[in-house]
Parts: structure tokens; sequence; C-alpha cells
């Protein structure tokens, strides 16, 4: 048995897992696993429920991004129950979820991958943080925070709670936008737009310029697609649309959300907690051998600006043509995650915007009446790290009988493995390496989940 | 300038929503810095492993918040460890304080959720049962290893003793700020203590009647509704209206967040001082005001499986559930 590295935990991530990377006799990467350590058994313990409590109960599933449960479970215990919400109610719901992704698209850019960028993926570990970037660019780091820091306040001030949501009810929202709300709102997602151009233009001068060789070969791997598009023009969507699965070779199959299990199936390793979910409907297996991946698809900001035509604000679409005028369509490099994650912190702003100047938007019409009863509802989103998908069985009481849920990041747990694979072997030789360069396998991983 | 206060962050078995209530003192946490070293956040925000705090000098943090709820052997071993670092340990949110949302999976066998989990899903393809290992051997070379699935979930103070407690899922960041700052100051309460404002939610709810000059004498609950049941008034009591609402026995640091958008509390602030067991009170408290049995027979049927509603964020803190 040769040498065992590990890496633990993975820092810097949403969530927890390991990382161990198995060397031969002569010092070569043999094998490497990402282990996911965290099992909590919400699909089990949700039964019995009353299902309109389920929005309130499985934001737990991650505190980075609890909006994307709340508003999963809820669109699918509508769907059990078979209740539309009114236009209002489902607008302010798309409006709270593009607030969570502005904020969770700064933190994860900013304030968790940041650090390998700014200070350098060799910097000193103990201070490679985001307080260190508070020491060493305090400018950046003063308008960061607080750009953050307004689009957490404009949940609060909408929703009451930011972190661990209640406001989205079936049936609805829980309270209207008042006028006055909504013209304040609408300054502050302005500010936010101007300063989502800067953060691009930021990442394009003193990032993806000067780490070019790393974005290009870092982590790189061939994969095919999952993402969520509008129905009609096939533009980017986020809050609903229809689910589109592109293979490596560009080729696509739509399908409606509630197809998901014709599609999709995951696959069961004795070495993670986590499963690892495959296009079952591409009919050639599961493999992770990055020279012949099988079934293996990925979900998140690549995987949508991969598969989505065009993106519905102007802005955007200008980065986005842009985008594909350098690295084609799809895009394979791993780390252009970050790089797509900002082209869509520019869209949620735009949207934000245009939501906000609808005057509909203050109709005080936002729940529609609801009766508990026997049904089956499937709800997906697509949250910041992937296509998220909620789906609920009820009894005649509307309490739940059966759940089973796929998380975003779930759908890149195999291909975060072929990454960390790639990105080992190709930097550690001859049993020669160093924190730095560890750190560097892990920034492979942070390019889909931190 | 005199040393700064060293600080550590751990997350166990949790969502990581307390760390980002943190990250949402935002200005106030940068100033923070004046005052504080963050030396251990992980594994959400900063890079010093496991190894590295298990290294350190023991005592060498001077105070340490660690949330989630205890699962996992390697979650009992960071506590442990950490214990040892800190002078003063905080059990950081409801998850370490009380077991949280995720301390409803005691009420399941690990065989019932690995089953539910890894077999029994409509999308989980696993002809051969395969359930993750402590150890498994892989090609017949790979050693592999993954932290052991303990049987129940745990508090943190069944696994190490804890100094402070603070209540919310997440707690809000004002209510961190205020702890951050006592802290700092020195000045905090006995050991042992939650550190709280002391105040119910009913105390800082806008429908709290006798707030509004309303009547004060005590009115029965004469019905039971779910929250799918209509639209609740948005000024009026939510229990009065006949919605369950956990305010009475609720710590409100959270300034009655839920109750602003219409919403009723589920208990996440943690029980008021002085109940030792939150689903407990809320059983008793509840059903005290209920008007009669048929309102209590309403309960039952509205909401069954009441260990999970009145155990929402507590179960494994609670005395009740291991009895029954």
């Amino acid at each position: 048995m040769g040498t065992v590295i590990n890496i633990a935990p993975i820092t810097r991530i949403e969530g927890h897992a390991k990382i161990a990377i198995h060397l031969d006799d002569q010092g070569n990467v043999r094998d490497t696993f990402l282990h996911i350590q965290s099992l909590r058994g919400f699909e089990k313990f949700v039964e019995g429920r009353p299902a309109e409590e389920i929005p309130r109960i499985v934001t737990r599933i991650c505190g980075i991004c609890p909006w994307m449960h709340h508003l999963a479970a809820n669109k699918a215990v509508d769907a059990a129950f078979g209740v539309t919400p009114p236009p209002a109610g489902h607008l302010l719901r798309e409006i709270c979820q593009l607030f969570a992704h502005i904020t969770d698209k700064i933190l994860h850019f900013f304030f968790l991958a940041a650090p390998d960028f700014i200070l350098g993926p060799d910097a000193d570990y103990s201070v490679r943080n985001v307080m260190g970037i508070v020491k060493a660019e305090p400018e950046l780091a003063a308008r960061v925070v607080k750009m953050r820091q307004l689009g957490q306040m404009m949940l609060e001030r909408l929703a009451g709670k930011a972190i661990h949501p209640v406001a989205g009810v079936v049936g609805g929202f829980s309270r209207p936008m008042l006028e006055a709300e909504r013209q304040e709102l609408l300054r502050d997602a302005e500010t936010l737009l101007d300063f989502s151009c800067y953060a691009l233009d930021f990442a394009k001068d003193t990032v993806f310029t000067r780490y070019k060789d790393v974005i290009s070969e870092l982590g790189a791997i061939t994969t095919g697609f999952l993402g969520t598009v509008d129905r009609d023009d096939g533009s980017l969507r986020l809050y609903d649309g229809r689910q589109r699965l592109m293979k490596a070779d560009s080729s696509c199959i739509d399908f409606e959300g509630d197809r998901y299990a014709d599609h999709i199936g995951e696959h069961v390793e004795p070495w993670s907690y986590g499963k690892m979910p495959y296009a079952k409907s591409w009919q050639e297996g599961f493999s992770l051998d990055p020279a012949a991946p099988a079934g293996i698809y990925r979900s998140n900001t690549l995987a949508r600006i991969n598969v989505c035509e065009k993106i519905s604000t102007p802005k955007a679409q200008a980065e986005l043509e842009e985008f594909r005028g350098v690295f084609g369509r799809p895009a394979q490099q791993t780390l252009l995650y970050h790089y797509t994650r900002l082209i869509e912190l520019i869209y949620v702003c735009e949207r934000a915007v245009e939501l906000l100047q609808r005057e509909d938007v203050t109709d005080t019409r936002i729940r529609a009446a609801a009766e508990p009863r026997a049904g089956r509802g499937v709800g997906i989103v697509e949250a910041p790290r992937g296509t998220l998908i909620h789906d609920y069985t009820t009894d005649s009481n509307g309490c739940i009988t059966k759940a089973n849920l796929i998380v975003g990041t779930t759908h890149n747990i195999g291909p975060m493995n072929m990454s960390v694979r790639r990105a080992a072997t190709s930097l550690i030789k001859g049993g020669v390496y160093d924190a730095g360069l560890l750190n560097k396998v892990e920034m492979a991983v942070r390019a889909y989940d931190p | 300038m005199a040393d700064k206060i060293k600080v550590g962050f751990l997350l166990l078995g949790g969502c990581a929503g307390c760390e980002m209530s943190v990250v949402d003192l935002s200005e106030k946490l940068v100033d923070a810095l004046e005052h504080i070293e963050i030396v251990f956040w992980a594994p959400t925000v900063a890079d010093v492993k496991y190894n590295d705090l298990e290294s350190m000098e023991d005592k060498t943090i001077d105070v340490a918040f660690i949330d989630g709820m205890v699962r996992l052997d390697e979650h009992i071993h960071m506590a442990k460890v950490m214990r040892k670092k800190a002078k003063t340990l905080i059990a950081f949110g409801v998850c370490a304080a009380l077991g949280g949302t995720a301390g409803l999976g005691s009420l399941h066998t690990k065989e019932d959720l690995f089953q539910k989990a890894f077999k029994n899903t409509p999308t989980t393809d696993n002809p051969d049962g395969i359930y993750p290992q402590p150890s498994c051997l892989v090609d017949g070379k790979y050693d592999l290893t993954l932290p052991a699935y303990e049987d129940k979930v745990r508090t943190l103070n069944q696994i190490v003793d804890v100094d402070y407690y603070i209540g919310g899922c997440p707690p809000h960041h004002s209510h961190v700020g205020a702890a951050i700052g006592a802290l700092v100051s020195g000045q905090l309460p006995a050991k042992g203590s939650w550190i709280t404002n002391g105040k119910a939610v009913c105390d800082v709810c806008t429908r709290n009647p006798a707030k509004q000059g309303g009547n004060l004498a005590r009115t029965m609950v004469d019905k039971v509704l779910r929250t799918v049941d209509g639209t609740p008034d948005a000024d009026t009591c939510l229990l009065q209206q006949g919605y369950i609402c956990f305010g009475p026995i609720t710590q409100g640091d959270c300034g009655g967040s839920c109750l602003n958008v219409n919403i009723p509390c589920r208990g996440c602030g943690g029980p008021i001082p002085g109940n030792e067991d939150y689903g407990a009170q809320a059983l008793s408290t509840i059903g005290s005001i209920l008007k009669d049995d048929t309102v209590t027979a309403q309960l039952m049927e509205k909401y069954p499986n009441l260990a999970k509603f009145f155990y929402r964020y507590a179960l494994p803190s609670g005395t009740l559930p291991k009895r029954m």
C-alpha cells in the first residue's frame, strides 16, 4: 500500500467532505476519493408532517441556500394540493429567489473562492480567507461586504427572515409588498446591478486573465450538463421552466420536471454518505473514469450557461455572447464555473430590477386558498449550486407519506470526484507536494461548491 | 493595545446557517476584527484544518462557538478537541443547544434512515443494497474510511461541558452581535446560562393583546387550525385565531421575525430560561390553553405525531421522548 494524503476537512465549502489521495510506490496518484460526510435523514423524518410545514423544515438542509429549498418545497406542495398561486404570489417568491442568488454568488466568489485568486493559491493558509482579504484589500472587501449585506437586508425587509425563511406559503406568499417597499427595493437592486457589472469586470481583469492556465487545466473534465430553460424560447430560467439535459456533444433532451425520475438515477458507493446522480436516460450506465465517464453530467452555473439558448436580459446576454465566443458551447473547463457565476450575477440583478419595475408586484392577491388532500407534487428551482428537486406524496389529511430530494450540489458529487482526480494527478508527481499544491486540489472543488 | 480575543468556529452536523448569521454581521464583523482574531473557522470559512486544531496548545482559543448537532463519531471527536482548546465553549444555535431540526432523525432507527436514503427513493439505483461504511476496501487496494454513524442525534452538552447557550435557527445576526459584544466586554451571565434578552417571542410580538391595549384576561383557544387553513389576520394573536404558535414558551431574541410576516413560531429560539425540556413545556402550555377535549382532539387530528410538532427543534434534549 502506498501513501494516502488526506485533506480533512475540505474548507471554504458548503457542507462536509474530505479528500483522500492514494499514491503508488513512485509517489504518483493512483486514485482519489471525495468523501461526503453528512446524512441527516430529511427524506425519512419529514414523513407524517403536514405538508404545508415542509417548506419551513427542509430549509435546514442548507444554511447557505435555504431559500431554494423553501421555494422548491412550496412549489411541490402547491402541486400536491392542486393549488396555483396568484401572479403576485409567484412574483414575490421569484424576487426572493433572485435576492438570495445575488447574496449567494457574492459569498461564493468573493468570500469563499476569491482568497485563492486574490491572495494566491500558495498564500499562508492561516490568512488565506476573507479576513485576509479584509487586511490585504480593504477597499474591495468593504464594498463586497456592503453589497452582500444589502442583499441580505433586502430579503429581511421583504420576508422577515433571510436565513431559513418562512414567508413562502402553500398557494403563494405570506405578505404583500408595499409600494414604498417596492421603490426602495428597486433602488437597491439597481445598486446591486451596478456592482454586478463591476464584479465581472474586476474578475476578468484580475482573475481570469492572471490565472488563465489554471482555469484551462485545473480539474478539467468532459461531461454533460443539466439546467432549466424557458419553455418557449430556451432562455435561462431559475424559478420555473423545463429541464434540459445536454450531452457533451451538445445534443439535448428537454423534459418537464415531474418526469425527472425517468432521466436521473442516483448511484450509491460505500465510501460516501452522498449519492451520485447520473443520466439514466442516456442508457450508458455510471462511470467516474475521467477518460471515459458514463452518465456523468454537471449542474450549477456552468451547466445553466451551457444549456440555455440565450439570456433574457441585455447585459447578461452580451456577456454570454462574449463568453461563448471564447470558450464555445458547451464550455467544459471546471474553473469557468466562477466566470459563469458572475455572468449569472448580472442576470439575477437585471431580472430583479425588471420584476421590481412591474406594478403588479404590489398586488395584494398573493395567496390562493388551499386544502390538504392526497396527491403528489414535484417542485424544481435552480439553486445556486444546481437543479434542486423536491418530490412529495401526501395522504388524505395532507401529511407527507413519501419524500424524495435531489439537492443541487448532489448532481456534482460525481463530477467533483473526477475533477479532484484530474487535479491531483496533474499536480502531484514523484511524491512531491506541499500545502499550496493541495490547496489547488481543493480549488477544483471550490469551483463547484463553496 | 490589549491582545485580541482568540475566537474559533466549528461546524458539526449543521447546515452553516449559524455561520451565515455571523457573516451577516457584515461591517460590524469587520470592525470587530479590531478586537477579535478568528483563529479557526472550519469547514465553512477558513483553511485551518482539523489536525491544525489538534496541534494547538490547550486553552489557546478564548471563545469557541460550536454549531450543529452531533451525529457522527467525528463530531464527538472534534467537539472534545475543541473543548480542550477553548477556555469558553458556546453551544451556538439550536442544533448544538437542543439538537435542532435534524434531531427529529432520532425518532427513526439508523436502519430506517439508511434504507430510505440509500434504497427506497424512486431515483436510487442500488441493486446490491450498498450502504456507506466506516471502512471499506475498494478494488481490492484502496482502504477507505468514513466517520461512523451514531444511533441517535445528540446535543453538544451530552458530549462535553458547555459554558453558554445561544438559541435560534439560526440566531438572528443582531443577537449574535450582542453576544459577541458581551464577550468582548466580558459581561457574560453565570456559566451554564443561555445568552438571551430574557424575553419570550410573545413579549416582542406586536400582536400581543397586552400591547394593543386589549383584554389581558386569558382567552382559551376554541379551535385548532393548520397554517393551510385560510389566511390569518395580520394583526391579531395567532393563537387566539387558532393557529398554534410557540411564542409563549420560546426565547424572543429573533424579534418575532416569523410573526412579522404572519407565520406562527415553531420554537427555534429555545426555551425560556428555567425550562429544561422544551417539548414537554410546549405540550403543557399549549395543552392548558385549549378550551376543551374537542379542541384537544382537533389538535391531535390536525398535527399527527405530536412529538415531531412540539420537539421540532429540541428532540435530542428532551426527556419525554426517551421515556415514551
